[in-house]
């Protein structure tokens, strides 16, 4: 009888076959496709040429994540300090920018960081730039911030903060106070409490965390592009131009889809291979 | 004057190849408060479970008033159950919960009944105050005490008049003091509805002081069918002995009718019927035994142990390197050499069963057997599934 | 925690806080600039609001977003609840692989994701006009269209897909903290199963289905990476109108629309919030 009802279940696994499983193992087939068909290893041969923005990508989104994580951990921490009422309120904020659109808000950023944009008028109304020039005897009228790697790194962590507060937050917020009390009771002061059952208890949290912001910016496309100016291609932006771009390649595309989306798994594995071997050293 | 309202014929059940029920054949009477006592996983639960219809034995028959009832679904049978932790619906009052099964269409002869509500309010009131628990209609499951909730949970049965109800461990989840109310209250209101009560339990006070019959479970077999006082006082095995009250259980030798031989002696005792020289299981009750000074004793042994219990010492005595459990009014101190005499009537004969040699002396006794017994309370039904 | 630290905390996430909102402010005060300029200010004016329900690419697109979101997450909670409690009804050994299958179109970067998913569409499209042709050829009964296109129907499979793993995500939980024995009490009291499912097990489920529900929701207005992917050349939806004109100039008009979208979901926030607080005042009063 109970076998019966797991049949619910069916329609969506042929669902989850034709649209996840299935479009995956095509990207793997068109990776291994030359342009005239046939099977070839030449679509990975010429991603060799491209190993400077691989680099780019992987050295971008990692900055972008430990910045998120040294933000983002802290404040999952403070929240959770707090009232529930304030906690509620404070989530929901969090939470709130993802409801504007994404582009729009990077967009936004533009309009900050601009050489002629609001930041850097701001400054020159204060008589920042006019300070510098006296003392450094030098021609500043703007700091350079846009299409910068910065302002990449930058459009990463705001847009991607969230997802990193939220996991960790939850799992924080969840830890039973009586365990703090007995950390706190076997003697430890509030840092010890914090290094010994708090920070190894919330590391799954942390994890999901590392996750939820490395993938998409390692793969972003259009925060380069608005932030980066045109010289700071990464990943995202090379798979775009091969399948909608001018340079419309989906087998180079597809190999380059793949063999990101390979060493980003293998990361992952590592990752989370390493945070099971921390907390089983915890249970310990 | 009672009639056979269900029958388990030759019912087996297997979950995945491993076999909880062993060829049960079990049959229940119209008006009766029938209780089945074993400890954990012994297969009560699944029994209960076959009756409901919640689940199919693998071999055998279900039987409803001679009708094999085997692949009918639980909605179309006329038993209710109450359930292990209640089960009441979170998301309705105590009103909505009791009026649940009286809201549901019933199809006779093909069409669709649905009771007046008019009707569905009396009813419910009417079950309400069964219970004791008139006033309580508007409020939230989770408002309510754990005794609360049990009432709720057997007026919500009660209310569809089954012919049968089907209590699992309804009392498990309830302090000692509710359990005794509890367990009044269930017979009044098996005694006042009449129907058939189908009791569930691994607590022998507890079958003892509601059943009209009890039926003894080990292992997926039924050890012994019979009334409070037949299985207390007539145990079958060592295990009947050993699960229900406190036993003293020797080896010994049955020489001829009403002589048995045990520790070198022979005893008079009210059994026959055992081939001569057949070796057999002796029960004597701790409660049953009197101590006299070491002089007039039948048998001689040292106190190892004395704990109060408040109306009676629980005395530990060695004999012979064989340790008894003796209750008595009276204080005997450590160290003392007592006597102890055995009447014929004290002494119960059973034949030797897989169950010998493993319980009875009470050389490592200690208060954890109860706090362990305790402890299981809540343990049961996951197991089993 | 002492008084201090506490304030120093308050600081701290004040400061993180006027981070995520700053741009959202800007965007916000320039929705109403009285210019086109995105970083002068020339003035107070509500013209890009009325521009904007004139401009049929923003209001199209604005129409195209709310209702694949709509419909997705419709379909996508529907879908997902029942694969939710299939799931649950399933031996742990298929269950396991499924629900790894399950997580990845949430841990897959979007736009792996969203190629994958155009390369599916453009390869059973060529197949189907093979497939079309030949049907057309061997009967006359029936013109099958020999030549399809990426568009709305592809876009909400797609939303469709990345969907029903966020309601499965926030069901399952649900189903399991469940007393397995209501549906046995309620098929006990007479329902049949699929009474008992509606009855019992639906209202104790609804809390994960409606926040299923409302992340799918938030998911789908959100994504434009893998939209953009598989929407095909002739529908857009609102973050792919913002794409096309981040390569010009945006128009405040996209401020402006995007300001209204923000002030809904604001609103809404506010009174769902104010609501499960005075209901929480509610429940308190009652148990004291």
């Amino acid at each position: 009888m109970k076998n019966k009802r797991a049949l619910f279940a069916v329609p969506y696994v042929g669902w989850m076959a034709l649209f996840v499983v299935a479009p995956i193992v095509m990207v793997v087939l068109y990776a291994f496709t030359a342009a005239s068909g046939g099977f070839t290893l030449e679509n990975f041969a010429r991603i060799g040429g491209y190993a400077v923005v691989f680099t780019r990508s992987f050295q971008l989104a990692l900055i972008a994540t430990v910045i998120c994580l040294l933000i983002g951990y802290p404040v999952a921490y403070m929240i959770s300090r707090e009232g529930p009422r304030f906690q509620r309120v404070a989530m929901m904020l969090v939470m709130l920018p993802m409801w504007m659109n994404f582009l729009l808000r990077t967009y936004s950023w533009m309009s900050i960081l601009e050489n002629t944009g609001l930041l850097n008028r701001f400054f020159s109304a204060i008589g920042l730039f006019s300070l510098i020039n006296r003392l450094f005897g030098v021609q500043l009228e703007y700091f350079p911030m846009i299409n910068t790697q910065g302002a990449v790194v930058l459009g990463m962590v705001y847009n991607y903060l969230p997802f990193m507060i939220l996991p960790i937050y939850s799992v924080i917020e969840k830890l039973d106070s009586s365990l703090l009390e007995a950390a706190r009771d076997l003697g430890a002061n509030s840092l010890g409490v914090f290094r010994k059952v708090i920070l190894p208890l919330s590391l799954p949290g942390v994890l999901s965390g590392v996750t939820m912001v490395f993938v998409p910016s390692v793969s972003t496309f259009a925060i380069s592009k608005l932030l980066g100016g045109s010289n700071e291609l990464l990943l995202g932006d090379l798979i775009e131009q091969y399948f909608v771009g001018t340079s419309y390649n989906p087998y180079l595309g597809s190999a380059v889809a793949l063999v990101m989306m390979v060493i980003v798994v293998v990361c992952m594995a590592v990752m989370n291979r390493f945070g099971e071997g921390e907390e089983q050293a915890v249970m310990l | 004057m009672s009639k056979e309202l269900i029958r388990l014929a030759d019912c087996c059940m297997a979950f995945d190849g491993e076999l909880v029920l062993d060829h049960i054949n079990l049959y229940f009477n119209d008006s009766e408060f029938l209780t089945l006592l074993g400890p954990s996983g012994c297969g009560k639960t699944t029994t209960l479970r076959i009756i409901g219809g919640f689940i199919t034995p693998t071999s055998g028959e279900v039987l409803f008033d001679g009708v094999r009832m085997n692949d009918i679904p639980p909605n179309l049978r006329q038993v209710n159950t109450v359930f292990q932790r209640y089960a009441l619906f979170p998301h309705l009052n105590v009103f909505e919960n009791v009026a649940f099964g009286l809201r549901i269409p019933k199809t006779e002869g093909g069409r669709k009944v649905k009771i007046p509500e008019a009707e569905i309010r009396r009813r419910v009131l009417e079950m309400l105050e069964v219970v004791s628990l008139k006033g309580f209609e508007q409020r939230r499951i989770n408002e309510l005490s754990g005794g609360q909730q049990q009432r709720v949970a057997i007026a919500r049965a009660l209310v569809n008049r089954p012919k049968v109800l089907l209590l699992d461990e309804p009392l498990g989840a309830l302090d000692l003091r509710l359990r005794k109310d509890m367990q009044n209250e269930l017979k009044r209101i098996q005694q006042q509805l009449g129907i058939t009560f189908i009791y569930v339990t691994h607590d022998q006070e507890e079958a003892l002081a509601m059943s009209d019959t009890i039926v003894v479970m080990d292992q997926g077999k039924i050890q012994q069918i019979g009334t409070p006082e037949d299985v207390y006082n007539e145990p079958k095995n060592a295990f009947v002995a050993d699960f229900i009250g406190e036993s003293n259980i020797l080896d010994g030798v049955m020489h001829e009718d009403y002589v048995v031989e045990f520790f070198n002696r022979k005893f008079k005792c009210l059994d026959k019927g055992f081939s001569p020289m057949e070796p057999v299981d002796v029960v004597i009750r701790p409660e049953d035994i009197d101590i006299v000074p070491k002089e007039a004793g039948q048998l001689r042994g040292t106190v190892t142990s004395v704990t109060f219990k408040g109306v009676h010492y629980d005395t530990i005595v060695d004999f012979k390197g064989f340790k008894w459990l003796i209750q008595t009014t009276d204080y005997h101190p450590e160290g003392e050499t007592i006597g102890i005499v055995l009447n014929p009537d004290d002494i119960h004969i059973m034949h030797k069963s897989q169950y010998s040699g493993l319980f009875g002396d009470y050389s490592s006794y200690s208060e954890e057997y109860e706090e362990m017994d305790d402890a299981s309370l809540g343990g049961e039904g996951g197991d089993e599934e | 925690m002492s008084r201090k630290s506490r304030g120093f905390n308050r600081v701290l996430m004040a400061l993180i806080f006027l981070f995520l909102y700053a741009p959202i402010f800007v965007l916000i005060v320039f929705s109403f600039n009285d210019s086109s300029s995105r970083t002068v200010w020339q003035g107070f004016t509500l013209r890009w609001y009325e521009e904007l329900v004139r401009d049929r690419a923003i209001t199209s697109a604005l129409w195209t977003t709310l209702l694949v979101s709509l419909l997705a997450t419709v379909i996508a909670t529907a879908a997902g609840t029942m694969a939710a409690v299939g799931l649950f009804h399933m031996k742990k050994r298929w269950r396991r692989p499924l629900m790894t299958v399950n997580s990845i179109p949430m841990t897959n970067a979007d736009i792996v994701t969203g190629v994958s998913l155009c390369l599916l569409f453009v390869a059973f499209f060529a197949g189907w006009a093979d497939f079309a042709r030949w049907i057309n050829a061997v009967q006359g009964l029936v013109r099958l269209p020999v030549r399809l296109h990426m568009g709305f129907g592809t876009l909400l499979i797609a939303h469709i897909t990345f969907n029903i793993p966020y309601v499965i995500l926030n069901v399952s939980p649900k189903l399991r903290q469940m007393d397995k024995n209501l549906v046995d009490a309620a098929q006990d009291l007479g329902c049949t199963w699929l009474q008992a499912f509606r009855k019992v097990v639906l209202p104790e489920i609804k809390p994960g289905i409606v926040s299923g529900a409302l992340i799918a929701f938030t998911m789908s207005v959100d994504d434009f990476v893998i939209s953009y992917f598989t929407a095909g050349s002739g529908t857009s939806t609102l973050a792919m109108v913002v794409y096309g004109m981040t390569k010009r100039r945006i128009s405040p008009k996209i401020n402006a629309v995007s300001t209204l979208l923000f002030i809904t979901v604001l609103a809404l926030l506010v009174v769902v919030n104010v609501r499960e607080a005075r209901q929480e005042q509610l429940a308190d009063q009652r148990k004291l």
